[in-house]
């Protein structure tokens, strides 16, 4: 199993390879199409080589240092509705939106947060982060803005209730180790 | 972004001051977690590449049109399923409205753009699941549908 899963990843990265030197070769004999792929693909890689390493070594901290009970008390089953306010303010300041959001969750699943919380801080992530809200309130205006985030938690803090009924129910658990 | 970083140093230095093993230990773990996600990330790379060649032409030729039902649902489906960033995401955004573009049509594709990721399956499947994953997304395009037609009623767009 284990070894399949490394031959798995190593046809990922001969892949990501082959499609680097297909965005090189663009260049080189100006094809447009590749370097428009090129362009798009720069924006995203130069976040992603930016943002995720210190965000990993963030979450790295996290598990060795934050003990389980801590975030079992604002996250966990018994924390009420509190949690849910305390997943919405996590989600306002994590930056990279739900690409870092994912291995969050995950994280803090592991450390005793309920299916509620997370998919409430996943959710958010995407919906509440701070600069691209300011950004959306400057171009398409604060009205939108306000009515977008005012009318969206609710209804995202109720349908993560509802999941977290629904997966409690069943014996799902998160992949671990990841 | 800069304050991820600034936020990182500082844990670092405050973690090396308690315990030094420890600190290592971190780095280490956060190290092996990203390489095991890499594939992950590196697919999505792929894929948005390939995808936003279309989704730019796509939005302004098609959700300008003039059914506002169809522009959104149109929008709802390509918001779910590109993803862009919010340089690109909001000038386009702003562009359709200055089009004549329903408020209704623009936010069924920024909610849907934000809320629900098809693209980012690869990466959110490893950490919650093929089934959390299906059944997060699917809420979430619920609500972005909900959120687009409430905002449809408040700008007086629609009329049930």
């Amino acid at each position: 199993m284990k070894k399949n899963k490394e031959q798995d990843h190593r046809l990922d990265y001969g892949i990501f390879a082959a499609f680097l030197i297909f965005l090189a070769v663009s260049q080189l004999i100006n094809f447009d199409l590749g370097m428009a792929m090129g362009e798009n693909f720069l924006i995203f890689a130069r976040d992603m080589i930016l943002i995720l390493p210190p965000a990993f070594i963030i979450i790295g901290l996290f598990e060795i240092w934050v003990k389980k009970e801590t975030i079992e008390k604002s996250f966990g089953n018994s924390s009420g509705f509190k949690k849910h306010i305390y997943a919405i303010l996590l989600a306002a300041t994590t930056v990279g939106g739900t690409f870092v959001a994912f291995p969050v969750a995950n994280s803090l699943y592991h450390k005793g947060a309920d299916y509620s919380s997370i998919f409430s801080y996943i959710t958010a992530a995407s919906l509440v982060m701070i600069p691209m809200s300011v950004m959306e309130a400057s171009i398409i205006g604060l009205e939108f803005t306000l009515l977008r985030i005012g009318l969206s938690l609710p209804l995202v803090v109720i349908s993560s209730i509802i999941l977290n009924k629904i997966f409690q129910q069943g014996n799902y658990v998160l992949p671990a180790n990841v | 972004m800069q304050a991820l970083y600034v936020i990182m140093v500082i844990l670092l230095i405050i973690s090396f001051a308690f315990d030094r093993e420890k600190t290592w230990k971190s780095i280490k773990r956060g190290k092996n977690k990203l390489m095991k996600i890499l594939p992950g990330y590196l697919k999505i790379l792929v894929l948005l590449s390939l995808v936003l060649l279309f989704s730019e032409d796509f939005i302004v030729e098609y959700l300008g049109g003039q059914n506002i039902i169809l522009g959104s649902f149109l929008g709802l489906i390509i918001g779910s399923i590109t993803m862009m960033p919010g340089f690109i995401a909001y000038p386009l955004a702003g562009i359709l409205l200055s089009r004549g573009v329903s408020y209704m049509v623009v936010a069924a594709f920024v909610i849907s753009l934000k809320m629900v990721g098809v693209l980012t399956y690869p990466v959110e499947k490893e950490y919650m699941g093929v089934k959390a994953t299906i059944y997060r997304n699917t809420a979430s395009f619920a609500i972005a549908a909900i959120l687009t037609l409430l905002i449809g009623l408040y700008y007086g767009e629609v009329i049930i």
